[in-house]
């Protein structure tokens, strides 16, 4: 899978968590850039990307990442 | 009855239109994060029909906003109040004490409780729900927990077991068992650190649905939306194989080929009779075939005796259940219909959309489990009539066929041999009067529902005058089938605060019997005049002219009836001395 699939898949679900169908993200968005991310929509959006990859995040990942880019690559380094 | 989605598809339920549903104030107090829960409750009640609406506490305020009158918790004024404490933070608790107080956490929690629930009962009127503890074994001891006192383990199961003591004897306390949602879906799948340490949640988001399944269970049951009758098909679902083209010997159950599988699933139905479920029999089968497996099979668990009406014909099924429900007088919402066959099934969804049709597995051998997830049979109270509905059901299957063979209604009711006993509420009907007050849709004016504790304060009040009304003929005893609650609502006037009616004894001159009765109580205390006040309600269509038919008088939307100058109304029950 590559990172472009990754950021595809990472798409969806964000469009599935916010309920937001036009909802375009790129590697360098921020949870600034996106209207509701807060910490209760984070959380939701890393449960939905850890159950489509069948992956786990640690804590300390999950509070890490400054953009969408460094939440692919997590997932990358994992599956 | 319990949703399968999961926390996303249930969130898209949010922005749902709710405005046809019933509004119930819901306030959630919990010591930890509680949004996301906030939100599946709400969302599984859109799957129930309810327009649950959520007032949440900010996260650790429970006291807070319990112990200070003017918080907005009562300024909210909610018909449920729902107190999640987690284990979570009452680990936390514990890990501070030293071993002597942690022998006695469970004591000092419950107490906490108590404090709690009584302040809440002072308070509001709300019904309280708590949810009990989900174990942690947090491995100090090991197996060896079990043995010791100041253990978390010992003291969190201690303390589980005494809540069950405390909401036994507690009516307006109700357990939401998160317990048994762990032991359902496991530790792992419950709590999910990563969620818990950035969110303060303990309730994973996997776990979210069924937790709020299991509240919004209790939150429909207390709005009366209970099912009182299971109907049975019979051929691989009662037993297995075809009673008509395998025969008595050959059919499973017991022992044979997967019978030990239709052997526990009849075990569970005739647990449900026994606690007050009528069971019906639905079968497309020859009458007297279907009967023999009942009356000669020694490995049959369910007997005749346990089935209030059996069916078994040829024609439509959906035909059939609409007779069922006729002999039962009972709502189709209040049905399960439990059939292998998905054509039946279907029939009868299509027909009866109110009844409700689970989707049975296709493997017998999977049937309990999948009742036991879809938790339909939620009930707020259990008493000694329950047990013997079944009874009262048979018997009046045996009332409607002689009714047929006697021609003239007054004959018939003057056979009947009626006779009424009176009671005002004490300890041993209030049980009952409660269930009543929470089932009762259809003969029942104002439709206004009381728990035991109201009830109890009422029996107590010189401002309400009680009455419980049983019923026996000669076929046998209805038990208690009616209810009137008067208030004192001037010198002269007494006000019909409460009248409802089983439906098992309409046409029996009942109502007319009641009025003698309360009328000539009024008069001998000095009363002038009863007045009563019918509220409509999608259910109560039956009693719309229930005042004027007996003789009351309309003003505004009330209505009066003077005692001076009303004749007695002839019935055929007498007062039972």
């Amino acid at each position: 899978m590559t990172k472009q699939d990754v950021l595809e898949e990472i798409n969806n679900i964000f469009i599935d968590v916010l309920d937001e169908e036009t909802l375009a993200i790129k590697e360098e968005t921020t949870a600034q850039d996106v209207e509701g991310w807060d910490s209760l929509t984070h959380i939701q959006l890393v449960v939905g990307i850890e159950k489509k990859f069948k992956i786990r995040f640690n804590s300390k990942e999950i509070q890490s990442w400054k953009n969408i880019g460094e939440m692919a690559n997590s997932v990358l380094d994992k599956i | 009855m319990t949703s399968t989605k999961d926390f996303f598809q249930l969130k898209k339920n949010l922005k749902k239109d709710f405005s046809a549903f019933k509004n119930i104030k819901v306030a959630l107090l919990a010591d930890t994060a509680s949004q996301f829960l906030g939100q599946a409750i709400r969302s599984v009640g859109f799957e129930n029909a309810l327009d649950l609406e959520l007032w949440e506490a900010d996260f650790n305020q429970i006291e807070r906003q319990v112990f200070d009158s003017t918080s907005e918790l009562y300024t909210f004024n909610a018909d449920v109040i729902i107190v999640f404490q987690s284990s979570h933070k009452l680990l936390q608790k514990y890990n501070k004490l030293n071993s002597i107080e942690q022998s006695t956490l469970a004591d000092q929690r419950l107490e906490d409780v108590k404090n709690i629930v009584n302040t809440l009962e002072s308070n509001t009127k709300a019904k309280l729900i708590y949810y009990n503890y989900s174990e942690i074994d947090d491995a100090v001891f090991g197996n060896f927990a079990n043995k010791v006192e100041s253990s978390f383990l010992f003291q969190e199961r201690k303390l589980n077991y005494a809540l069950m003591t405390y909401a036994a004897e507690h009516p307006n306390f109700y357990l939401c068992d998160l317990s048994s949602v762990q032991n359902k879906i496991g530790r792992d799948k419950l709590f999910q650190a990563s969620v818990y340490v950035n969110t303060e949640m303990v309730l994973s988001i996997d776990a979210l649905p069924l937790t709020a399944n299991k509240t919004v269970n209790l939150i429909s049951a207390m709005n009366a939306k209970l099912k009182k009758c299971v109907i049975l098909d019979l051929d691989n679902t009662t037993w297995g194989g075809i009673i008509g083209d395998d025969g008595v010997e050959n059919i499973q159950i017991g022992s044979l080929g997967i019978g030990k599988a239709f052997t526990e699933f009849q075990h569970w139905v005739k647990k449900l009779k026994n606690r007050g479920i009528i069971v019906a029999v639905c079968s497309k089968n020859t009458e007297s075939i279907a009967k023999v497996p009942f009356e000669t099979h020694p490995d049959m668990v369910l007997k005749l005796d346990d089935i209030s009406v059996f069916v078994a014909n040829w024609e439509n099924k959906a035909d059939n259940i609409r007779y069922i429900q006729q002999v039962l007088n009972i709502g189709f919402d209040s049905m399960v219909f439990l059939d292998d066959n998905p054509f039946e099934r279907n029939i009868v969804r299509d027909s009866l959309p109110e009844v409700l049709v689970p989707e049975l597995p296709e493997d017998p051998a999977d049937y309990l489990e999948y009742m036991y997830g879809l938790n339909l049979f939620e009930t707020l109270a259990f008493s000694k009539e329950d047990a013997e509905r079944t009874k009262l059901y048979q018997i009046e299957a045996k009332r409607k066929m002689m009714q047929k063979s006697v021609t003239n209604e007054t004959d018939f009711l003057k056979n009947l041999e009626m006779v009424s006993e009176v009671n005002a509420f004490n300890t041993f009907n209030t049980p009952r009067i409660a269930q009543l007050s929470q089932r009762s849709n259809q003969f029942n004016l104002r439709t206004i529902r009381y728990t035991d504790l109201e009830i109890e304060k009422m029996s107590k009040s010189k401002e309400y005058f009680t009455f419980a009304f049983g019923l026996e003929d000669k076929f046998g005893d209805h038990g208690l089938i009616c209810v009137i609650i008067l208030k004192k609502e001037s010198e002269s006037t007494l006000f019909i605060d409460t009248w409802f009616m089983s439906c098992r004894v309409l046409k029996r001159g009942m109502e007319g019997f009641v009025l003698n009765t309360i009328a000539s109580f009024a008069k001998e205390n000095g009363y002038k005049q009863l007045k009563g006040e019918y509220i409509q309600t999608p259910k109560n269509e039956i009693v719309k002219n229930h005042y004027l038919d007996l003789g009351f008088d309309s003003k505004d939307k009330y209505w009066l009836l003077d005692l001076d100058n009303r004749e007695e109304i002839n019935t055929h029950i007498k007062l039972k001395k």
